[in-house]
């Protein structure tokens, strides 16, 4: 079954891998700024997740634990932004823009003996002979842990928001800070949570890239990636099934323009290189008119600080 | 003293001071200054060029200062890095990058007393600019042998960074060497855009491995593609720039090794003794400035050996990569029988040889 020169089971099954990063640092903005929490510290996150992870996988031997260092160094940088924007009340665009910049630049130091070094292979999941069915087995049952784990992911954010009570603390928090302030809830204390799993989830993200995707260290190795998750978050107008989709659409065209080039197609790489933006541009126009309006739009208190005076 | 000689001593003076400023005066210490287009630990492009400066280094000891910057983008801010080190007194600065072509002209034309060397360009609009490159197509002639020999679904897959002629020459050299050694085989190229971007080298490596592609051939500085290869087993690659030896023995197999060493030790010698001009150098296998890494035991001994006695008389002058008949793509004659390729041809080269399907962006 070919189209257009491309086989479309691989094509899906190698989006998928392709989208892992974006999906992961984009499901976890979206519960910070279910908070109502903007940080645009991503991109930092990620590559400190990047270089945490790869250095740890490398000292221990075990991809397991180069995730669980890329998690626990992201949401280091992730505390540090939490502490300037929900203790000292700092803005939080700026401090976010910051955390972009300074963690590109620690992990630069950090990652200076770990160069041209390759990381333990992370494997597949054994699914047997389930992987030999012909094209549903290519896309469902080839892949690597964290393929999975980040669906899981996207669906327990989606269990967590629409249907705990945590979820309804969270999204109250976001909408409005105040008022769960005089319902008794620790709104900072909440936010502080928020973004720490915001960066975990980055750091998972961005060590899936120099673990599995790349797999190696180099400078500047997400390469933008960060600011694509937060595109992802304002594309699927906080909700989390839709990451799911931005994701794959994000990550579905990169893949496709290549494998479009490689298997000789004639379409300027251009136009599939912007049309994702063009479709961000396109849902932002939409759900800011028309029915849709209520529904989904962001989080009332999203970027604005809070202070207990009270 | 009279008035008329007064002024005629000082016109002399003049003319010495300026004389001597127009033909450089050997020097005691000379500062050399490089622009890196990515990290010293990409371990292809830059990380070779780094080993020139390294090089330049043990070569004059306290006679030279170096200094150096990574990851400068290639356009308008390179520019701005250029006119810091002239400013801060760089006598010879090396631009190691295609793209930083405009800006050193530029900067070279503010900077009359500062010597500026572009890799990999071709204008030469101040007095003060040099030109250097190596002939890496002589390195892609041997590599292409070895991919068409050793390819069984008779694809091979080549990673392009920009669309430029030093480019489509390494394109054209690896498809006319393997059409050779295997008359079945046909090139797919995906241009990456890029120098350097190990994620999206990875994604075009894979893309590549989908579409059938048994050996993979990169234009782009790090290591990402033979780490996607190592990740299919039966799928090889070569080392660019750099031997890139910790894919040993498989999937590198081969590499292209640029030196930079010999002709940076020499620039900087003749800015210490005065003897700088300006030259356009294009230099190959024969001189050491393109090495073709150890091909490993992964090629079987006959292939090795053919591609040895390639490189061999490629480096003794006895054979040109491009040497005639070869068609363009449209069908249009380029090289008649044993004629081989015009240096102005390869510098220009904007067409894809007779075999090659796809089109060259714009």
């Amino acid at each position: 079954m070919d189209f257009g020169g491309i086989n479309p089971a691989v094509l899906i099954a190698s989006l998928m891998v392709a989208s892992v990063p974006i999906m992961l640092a984009a499901i976890g903005e979206l519960v910070v700024e279910k908070a109502g929490v903007l940080n645009l510290g991503i991109e930092g996150m990620m590559i400190m997740g990047a270089v945490c992870g790869f250095i740890a996988a490398v000292e221990t031997g075990s991809p397991v634990m180069g995730f669980v260092g890329g998690a626990i160094g992201a949401a280091g940088l992730a505390l540090i932004f939490a502490l300037l924007t929900q203790v000292l009340l700092a803005n939080q665009v700026a401090t976010g823009l910051a955390l972009t910049l300074f963690g590109l630049g620690l992990s630069s130091l950090l990652g200076q003996g770990y160069v041209g070094i390759k990381p333990p292979p992370t494997g597949v999941v054994p699914f047997g002979p389930l992987r030999d069915i012909p094209g549903v087995g290519r896309v469902l049952f080839s892949h690597d842990p964290m393929v999975y784990l980040s669906i899981a992911v996207v669906a327990a954010v989606w269990l967590v928001l629409k249907y705990s009570r945590t979820g309804l603390i969270l999204r109250a928090v976001g909408e409005s800070a105040e008022a769960a302030h005089a319902l008794g809830y620790k709104v900072t204390r909440i936010r502080i949570a928020a973004i720490l799993f915001g960066g975990a989830m980055a750091g998972l993200g961005g060590a899936y890239v120099s673990l599995v995707r790349v797999p190696q260290w180099t400078d500047g190795i997400t390469a933008g990636a960060g600011w694509i998750a937060l595109a992802i978050v304002v594309f699927a107008s906080w909700k989390p099934w839709r990451i799911l989709i931005g994701a794959y659409l994000f990550g579905g065209i990169t893949v496709l323009q290549l494998n479009l080039q490689a298997a000789g197609a004639r379409i300027p790489v251009e136009y599939l290189s912007m049309s994702p933006y063009l479709i961000t541009i396109l849902v932002l126009v939409l759900i800011s008119s028309g029915k849709g309006r209520a529904a989904a739009t962001a989080p009332a208190a999203l970027g604005q600080n809070f202070h207990a005076a009270r | 003293m009279n008035r008329r000689t007064l002024m005629a001593t000082a016109a002399l003076g003049l003319g010495l001071a300026f004389g001597s400023m127009a033909t450089a005066q050997p020097m005691d210490k000379v500062k050399a200054c490089f622009v890196y287009v990515g990290p010293i630990g990409d371990g292809g492009w830059t990380f070779q060029h780094h080993q020139g400066l390294l090089a330049v280094e043990a070569a004059y000891g306290d006679k030279v200062e170096t200094a150096y910057q990574e990851n400068v983008p290639e356009g308008a801010d390179a520019e701005r890095v250029l006119t810091q080190m002239a400013l801060s007194g760089c006598n010879i600065i090396f631009t190691t990058s295609f793209g930083y072509m405009d800006a050193t002209n530029a900067v070279a034309a503010k900077f009359p007393n500062v010597k500026f060397e572009h890799a990999t360009g071709y204008k030469r609009e101040a007095p003060n600019v040099s030109i250097y490159n190596a002939r890496f197509y002589e390195g892609r002639a041997v590599t292409g042998h070895i991919a068409g020999r050793m390819t069984k679904s008779g694809k091979i897959g080549y990673i392009g960074s920009f669309p430029i002629p030093e480019v489509i020459q390494g394109i054209n050299a690896t498809y006319i060497h393997a059409k050779k050694a295997n008359p079945d085989v046909t090139i797919s190229v995906v241009w990456a855009y890029t120098w350097f971007d190990p994620a999206k080298e990875a994604d075009a490596a894979k893309a590549l491995i989908e579409q059938g592609v048994d050996v993979i051939v990169q234009h782009t500085d790090s290591t990402a593609p033979l780490a996607e290869a190592a990740k299919t087993p039966g799928v090889i690659g070569f080392g660019q720039a750099s031997d890139m030896s910790e894919y040993k023995p498989s999937p590198r197999v081969s590499a292209i090794v640029d030196n930079w060493a010999p002709y940076y030790v020499k620039r900087v010698g003749a800015v210490l003794d005065g003897t700088w001009e300006s030259v356009d150098s294009w230099e190959g296998i024969a001189s050491g400035e393109v090495g073709i890494g150890d091909i490993t035991d992964a090629v079987p001994a006959d292939v090795k050996a053919e591609a040895e006695a390639l490189r061999d008389a490629i480096a003794a002058g006895t054979y040109h990569p491009f040497t005639g008949p070869l068609t363009k793509q449209d069908g249009s004659a380029w090289l008649a029988e044993g004629q081989t390729a015009p240096d102005g041809d390869l510098l220009g080269m904007n067409f894809y040889l007779e075999g090659i399907s796809g089109e060259i962006p714009k």
